[in-house]
């Protein structure tokens, strides 16, 4: 029942996008008010799209089998949370939440643009009707979450258990937010680029959807990280996946736009770059969606897939790229020319910035879909793995790291480096603090303490900026800070990160110079959905006390899959992390203990950098 | 002038990465092991596992047997499964193990081989990995069964007992 009302709501929900189009054009040159019905439709249209959601949601709580998605994604035996948010824990229902997401931003946008032009509005609107549209054929065409199974299966499949997970549950919703903001930005840069609307006002207005998808999408990405941190029994909080890559590149994408909208804001400078990187954000957005739904790359985010799918998302893709290009190109002036960059000035020092960013886009970009190419037209395989992405990405990183240092005390138009004296003391101060920290290590000195020492003056810099300036630039000091701990942070954990991988089993004890791990017991629990066995082992360095870890091996009844669940300790300085896997038919267990350091301190500054994000949003709103 | 040019710029490159999409689409995108059969091994210079000596490909492949070369590394699990057939298979005349040891630390690999026996007649080290990328290996393990400097069978994956009875076959 539940599913039928929501696959007619879906319909429905359809209609009202034709209308609303229809409308729009209708509105489009009579005056200067939006009609009544583009309004209505448009909340008719989120209505029907969340009764549909619920549909599905509480088709997920009865465990209601004769849906084809249910059946295939949940479990009696699934506890209630898990059985909500496996609603989106497919490719089904994440597409029915992408297309929530969208009908709810642009009735918010609709909401909250009352004082911008009207065919600037309308415009934004049908872009955007244009792209909710294409979600709704394909989701009813190609994936609807109703589908009707009959006889009426007596038990579901399960949700894959690695999913099953408090920071997975909340991370798609968090990302798609950030996604789909992006596509109000698209929609707008559009509009604003026909309408001859690229103007302060329009940066003014557009600011605050950048920086809201910015921080859900920084939000997002650090959430998934997390995850795969303790989930996957790595120890890595990044992989190079590509479905890691297609949410860092809208990231980079957007991170670039930010920084390129104050200048328009500022200045009325750098159209090109804002709208270019409009359309860039949400179709990397939408790539991102291809690579990942169609199959064509291989990674845990690959549902089930069908080529017809691919074949939609890839022709709406370009669609919509094609669109964009025809947009620009024709309806786009270039900016007066006449206008002159200083080489010591602000504008400068964004678009150095803007470049960097573009370049470690681009090297993404490449890393992801390059196999893809030589595939086709080489047919070899290859997969592009970590030391490209670090050959390529760390050395750049220094100079980058400079600019960052220096690039933010510059004034508008023209301006001059002031405090020099105290910028040569603070880089004093850090190549000898890099070389203190590293003069131990052996391989590869010189790059990892120049990289240490850039990361450290940008680290001292930012923190005396913060000190100092406080309120002033709040935002802004408190992301750059954040992301210099982050850089810093990294970089150690990389450096110094240990580990020791050995079998044993029950009573055995692993020695070596400074560090012994006691396999003491192990322990049987039965859970609602799972059997665990769970390790006790006690682990005594030299330099801290003893810690009893004890990592798990779940058993899942439905699907029958073994996962295997970290212990991590976790301090300010370091975190330690064991994980065991059975050897197969053997008492022997696998053991993989690591010691991160600074682990803690990535994700603290990541959740500052986003939080900076939304107290500049907060101020923005206050300002106003 | 310019303006003109730039578009079609634009579109063509747009539509060249769509038709590669296109046809990548109904590419299989499940990793299959093919048969690279008569292809030559190559040619390459590898330091020699806990020693600073070189050694080159010329030497390690010049006798007339088969070779088994086997990528794996300590913190590969699979690689852990696949041994005890390694060790069965040294045990034959005819072929020669050379084990090359991927991203992985001495220490570790050294305690992996004293634990499990060690069934390879040279260990070649491959710190980075460029060595595994020139073979064209796809990960670890890897064994490629070589035959006069030329790749006859290539198995992704951990020897099973089903490859590890054709290797037997082929050696009679």
């Amino acid at each position: 029942m539940a599913s039928l009302i929501g696959y007619y709501s879906l319909i429905i929900g359809l209609f009202c996008s034709l209308l609303t189009i229809f409308y729009s054009i209708k509105n489009f040159n009579d005056n200067n008010v939006i009609k009544k019905e583009v309004l209505f439709f448009t909340f008719l249209q989120f209505f029907f799209v969340i009764i549909s959601f619920l549909g599905l949601i509480v088709s997920f709580i009865i465990s209601d089998f004769s849906n084809e998605t249910v059946f295939n994604h949940s479990h009696t035996t699934k506890p209630l949370f898990y059985k909500i948010s496996g609603t989106w824990g497919n490719h089904e229902g994440s597409l029915l939440l992408w297309l929530l997401v969208l009908t709810l931003f642009i009735f918010l946008f609709l909401l909250k643009s009352n004082n911008q032009p009207k065919k600037y509005r309308i415009l934004t609107l049908a872009f955007q009707q244009i792209i909710i549209t294409g979600f709704f054929i394909f989701l009813i065409k190609t994936s609807s979450p109703f589908n009707y199974i009959f006889p009426i299966p007596s038990e579901g499949l399960g949700l894959n258990p690695i999913l099953q997970d408090p920071a997975l549950a909340i991370h798609p919703p968090i990302l798609y937010l950030g996604y789909v903001g992006s596509s109000i930005i698209f929609s707008s840069a559009l509009a604003a680029t026909a309408s001859g609307y690229i103007s302060k006002d329009w940066a003014k207005h557009i600011k605050g959807w950048v920086l809201i998808s910015w921080f859900f999408l920084t939000l997002g990405i650090l959430l998934g990280s997390i995850w795969a941190y303790y989930e996957l029994g790595w120890g890595g909080f990044w992989f190079w996946d590509p479905v890691e890559n297609v949410s860092l590149m809208p990231w980079l994408a957007l991170t670039t736009l930010l920084h390129c909208i104050l200048a328009l804001e500022k200045r009325s400078i750098l159209t090109s770059w804002v709208i270019i990187l409009s359309i860039a954000t949400f179709t990397l957005s939408m790539c991102g969606t291809f690579l990942v739904r169609s199959g064509i790359l291989n990674s845990v985010h690959t549902f089930a897939n069908d080529p017809d799918r691919g074949l939609f998302i890839l022709i709406f893709l370009f669609s919509l790229i094609f669109l964009s290009l025809f947009i620009f190109f024709y309806f786009h002036k270039n900016e007066n020319k006449n206008f002159k960059f200083f080489l010591l000035s602000k504008e400068t020092s964004i678009l150095v910035n803007n470049w960097f960013m573009m370049y470690f886009l681009s090297v993404i970009l490449v890393g992801t879909i390059y196999p893809i190419f030589l595939e086709v037209i080489s047919s070899e395989k290859i997969s592009v793995g970590p030391p490209f992405y670090t050959k390529l990405i760390v050395p750049f990183l220094i100079p980058f790291l400079f600019a960052m240092a220096i690039g933010p005390k510059l004034k508008w138009i023209k301006s001059e480096v002031q405090n020099k004296i105290n910028l040569i003391i603070f880089l004093v101060i850090s190549f000898l603090i890099s070389f203190l920290i590293l003069k131990n290590l052996n391989d590869n000195f010189l790059l990892n303490s120049i990289l240490l020492t850039s990361a450290f003056y940008l680290f001292f810099i930012t923190t005396k900026d913060f000190m100092i300036k406080k309120i002033q630039n709040f935002s802004q000091n408190l992301a750059h800070f954040g992301f210099s701990l982050l850089i810093l942070s990294i970089l150690l954990n990389n450096i110094f990160s240990t580990e020791v991988i050995t079998n044993l089993k029950i009573g055995e004890t692993f020695k070596s110079k400074n560090l012994s791990i006691n396999f003491q017991s192990i322990d049987q629990k039965d859970e609602q959905n799972f059997k665990s066995l769970i390790g006790k082992f006690e682990i005594n360095s030299s330099k801290d006390e003893s810690i009893i870890l004890k990592p798990e091996l779940r058993i899942y009844n439905q699907p029958n899959i073994i996962t295997s669940e970290a212990d991590i300790k976790i301090s300010l300085l370091k975190d330690r992390f064991i994980t065991m896997n059975s050897v197969q038919n053997q008492n022997y267990f696998n053991i993989r203990y690591q010691v991160k350091p600074l682990m803690i301190w990535i994700w603290i500054s990541v959740l500052l950098i986003s939080f900076a994000g939304i107290s500049s949003f907060i101020r923005k709103i206050y300002e106003n | 002038m310019k303006t003109k040019i730039l578009p079609f710029i634009f579109i063509s490159f747009f539509s060249f990465v769509f038709l590669i999409f296109y046809k990548g689409l109904k590419n299989p995108n499940i990793y299959t092991p093919n048969l690279n059969v008569e292809k030559n091994i190559p040619i390459f210079k590898a330091q020699i596992f806990q020693k600073e000596k070189l050694i080159s490909s010329e030497k390690i492949f010049k006798q007339d047997k088969f070779y088994l070369f086997n990528i794996w590394a300590s913190w590969c699990i699979p690689c852990r499964e696949e041994h005890i057939f390694l060790t069965q298979l040294s045990k034959q005349e005819k072929i020669n193990i050379v084990g090359l040891n991927y991203k992985d630390k001495d220490e570790n690999a050294k305690k992996f081989l004293s634990e499990l026996g060690n069934p390879y007649d040279i260990i070649l080290s491959d710190k980075n990995g460029t060595l595994a990328i020139e073979w064209g290996a796809y990960g670890v393990p890897e064994s490629f069964l070589v035959y006069d400097n030329k790749i006859v069978k290539k198995i992704i994956g951990p020897i099973n007992e089903k490859s590890f009875l054709e290797f037997i076959n082929l050696l009679k």
